[in-house]
């Protein structure tokens, strides 16, 4: 009997599993195939969607490839200038306290221009949530060397490599701000397969709660791919990833909760 | 013969055509199509039916272009 069942049969609204959450607009997402902002987009939506926070959310846009991602999602969306994410997201929070703020970085935003601002709201330990996308170039202006390139590397203004003797070392930012006490929980995570894609829900759904808890700032590294920007494909780049971003940035919780 | 069956439909307009999900599916159910989607991308597409309804193509598809349906068999 089972074995008689159609396409059609299986593919109806009580069978399915996995759909796209309607928190995400229907405008096609403006980066490019493969790139791990759309998981990242997804997951945070997923789990306001969940949480039901969809009328008390609002976000902080920043400047980079996700400067749309007020166009994406489908919440009360601020747009910041180049790196003043967490100043704005501290004006907000403190203006509606009872609202989940996050800002949504990338890390020519938060790393590079954006550093003083990410580090004092980090160091005030205000309570907003801040979810840092890290893929090591400056995606969107054409992959120019960001902070957190890695030694070696090539990019447009590192053709040779990164040579730390002259451009510096790869910057741990989340290991650094998991060093202040105005930190709450500090987390990296990344989404190029289905199991980290799970662990990074289930981070940033912990990152949610401790805000709505008044916990203190809350920090979701993602590591993600650039695939124009390291010119590989998108298999290529994950696989580049694991092998080369994640000995520099290890996954894992850096600093979680005292019991 | 398998306890659960599983079906995916993809968003043909949506789908960028990374093909991440294609190594993903353990069942080898998914592969690119040959042909094009308006933006010029080849989309993927279900190739047979072996699919449990695992999700895991979905979860890893940055574009959500892809929905799972899954039913249990008696």
């Amino acid at each position: 009997m089972s074995q008689l069942l159609t396409r059609e049969e299986i593919c109806v609204p009580e069978n399915e599993v996995y759909h796209r959450t309607c928190l995400l607009t229907d405008a096609a997402l403006s980066y490019c195939p493969g790139c791990g902002h759309g998981t990242a987009h997804r997951l945070i939506m997923e789990v306001i969607e969940e949480m039901n926070l969809q009328a008390d959310t609002i976000g902080v846009a920043p400047v980079g490839c996700s400067v749309l991602a007020y166009d994406f999602m489908d919440i009360d969306m601020q747009q910041a200038a180049h790196g003043r994410a967490p100043a704005v997201a501290t004006g907000i929070k403190r203006l509606y306290p009872d609202k989940f703020v996050f800002t949504y970085q990338g890390d020519g935003d938060l790393a590079a221009i954006g550093t003083g601002e990410t580090l004092h709201a980090c160091n005030r330990g205000e309570n907003i949530t801040i979810f840092f996308v890290n893929n090591g170039i400056y995606g969107m202006t054409g992959g120019q060397m960001a902070p957190t390139t890695l030694p070696g590397m090539k990019t447009a203004t590192s053709p040779f490599g990164r040579d730390v003797t002259t451009m510096g070392y790869p910057l741990k930012i989340t290991e650094l701000l998991a060093m202040l006490p105005g930190t709450y929980y500090v987390t990296r995570q990344s989404v190029h397969t289905p199991a980290n894609v799970r662990k990074a829900k289930k981070a940033i759904e912990k990152a949610v709660q401790y805000q709505k808890l008044k916990k203190g700032l809350c920090f979701v590294e993602i590591v993600s791919n650039c695939n124009s920007g390291w010119k590989m494909t998108p298999l290529e780049s994950n696989k580049w990833m694991e092998e080369n971003m994640f000995p520099v940035y290890p996954l894992g919780d850096i600093k979680v909760p005292k019991p | 013969m398998a306890k659960v069956k599983g079906e995916i439909v993809v968003n043909t307009e949506r789908c960028k055509g990374c093909e991440l999900c294609v190594p993903i599916c353990k069942e080898k159910t998914i592969e690119m199509s040959g042909g094009l989607n308006s933006k010029g991308y080849h989309y993927a597409t279900s190739i047979n039916e072996d699919c449990n309804g695992c999700t895991n193509c979905a979860l890893v598809c940055p574009d959500g272009a892809i929905t799972v349906y899954r039913v249990k068999l008696d």
